[in-house]
């Protein structure tokens, strides 16, 4: 029986079965993409765009929080079942703050 | 049933040889027991970001609450040294998926280095996080008794000509729970460096005693998954305390 579980291992982290190395190429690239992303949110931030600097600055950082996720931390390599459980992580966290700010984001509803 | 039985027969005439000593015999193979460890440290990491995800929502609150004592309050934070701690940061972060990478291609020298190179950038983020803590200390932004708001009632000549409003006294006392944020979150993310510094520090030791060289490397990858996160709450921490009301 363990025989039969060796052949489709459903736990097995690469599909080819072997542990994938993201190797020093990748991680210089992410690494020189964080930096712009830190000096595009640095520049950003002097930039006068009214509601939007928070949405910007935000967004480079899911940006840059997502490569690190998917190649400092190996997700874009890993099985279905990491990619899940990181999934789970992000939306439980997005319950979190939307079900909060629940009330803030309906106060003024139809009021604009 | 019939799978535990076909399992204890087969553990009976089992040869050491045939795997790594590291391999636990409740796993069928290396690639399962690799998967369960980053799964369990993956766990562990929701628990964390649900519990600075608490911070965040408390953060976003409060700023929406007092927001004229949290653009005033932010606009003393040093934007320099809070850069210079995010460059530190990422920096470490690449030096550890490279330790990494040593460890996985079983690179003696360049786990290490890679090590120390971790080990110091995080030291130097702590540095750098102290002389801003002391900052607020000789302004009174320091939440408790010696906390004072008086420089957000009466902003000097320097703050006037940057375009700093006076705020009224009682908005301006808000700018306590600004920095009580401000305390609670970085110092929150300054103990999760603290710990990993310190399981660096062992790591280190090991590793200079040849460890990590035989495949098993599960500690040194599910640490950088830790030493990964910790960078990515700063990735937010930053522009959320430092950034957002800069231009106001």
């Amino acid at each position: 029986m363990s025989e039969q579980y060796k052949d489709r291992d459903p736990n097995s982290g690469h599909p080819d079965g072997e542990h994938h190395i993201v190797g020093p190429l990748t991680y210089l690239t992410i690494f020189g993409c964080l930096l712009v992303g830190t000096a595009l949110t640095i520049g950003a931030s002097y930039l006068e765009l009214g509601p939007w600097n928070p949405v910007l600055a935000i967004l480079i950082a899911v940006i840059k929080a997502t490569l690190v996720v998917l190649f400092f931390m190996h997700i874009k390599y890993s099985s279905k079942l990491m990619k899940l459980t990181v999934g789970a992580g992000v939306f439980t966290f997005l319950i979190l703050v939307g079900m909060s700010l629940s009330d803030y984001i309906s106060r003024a509803w139809g009021q604009w | 049933m019939s799978d535990s039985h076909a399992i204890a027969t087969a553990e009976a005439g089992h040869d050491h040889g045939e795997h790594p000593a590291y391999l636990r015999h409740h796993f069928v193979s290396l690639e399962q027991q690799q998967e369960t460890a980053s799964f369990g440290m993956w766990l562990f990491l929701l628990t964390e970001i649900m519990f600075f995800g608490g911070l965040f929502t408390a953060y976003l609150i409060y700023r929406n609450w007092y927001y004229p004592a949290f653009v005033a309050a932010s606009h003393t934070l040093n934007i320099f040294e809070g850069s210079l701690n995010t460059l530190i940061l990422i920096t470490s972060s690449f030096t550890m998926a490279m330790g990494v990478w040593c460890a996985e291609t079983k690179r003696r020298q360049g786990l290490i280095i890679s090590l120390i190179l971790t080990l110091i950038l995080g030291l130097g983020f702590l540095g750098v996080k102290a002389d801003e803590y002391h900052e607020k200390y000789v302004k009174h932004h320091i939440p408790g008794h010696t906390f004072s708001p008086q420089g957000f009632i009466h902003p000097d000549q320097e703050a006037l000509k940057g375009g700093e409003k006076p705020l009224a006294p009682d908005m301006a006392a808000k700018t306590e729970v600004y920095f009580s944020l401000y305390f609670a979150m970085t110092g929150m993310h300054a103990v999760h460096m603290i710990i990993g510094i310190a399981l660096l520090c062992g790591m280190l030791w090991k590793a200079t005693r040849g460890a990590y060289m035989d495949g098993n490397i599960a500690y040194v990858e599910n640490f950088g998954l830790y030493w990964h996160f910790v960078d990515i709450v700063w990735i937010f921490l930053f522009p959320l305390l430092y950034l957002i009301s800069r231009h106001q």
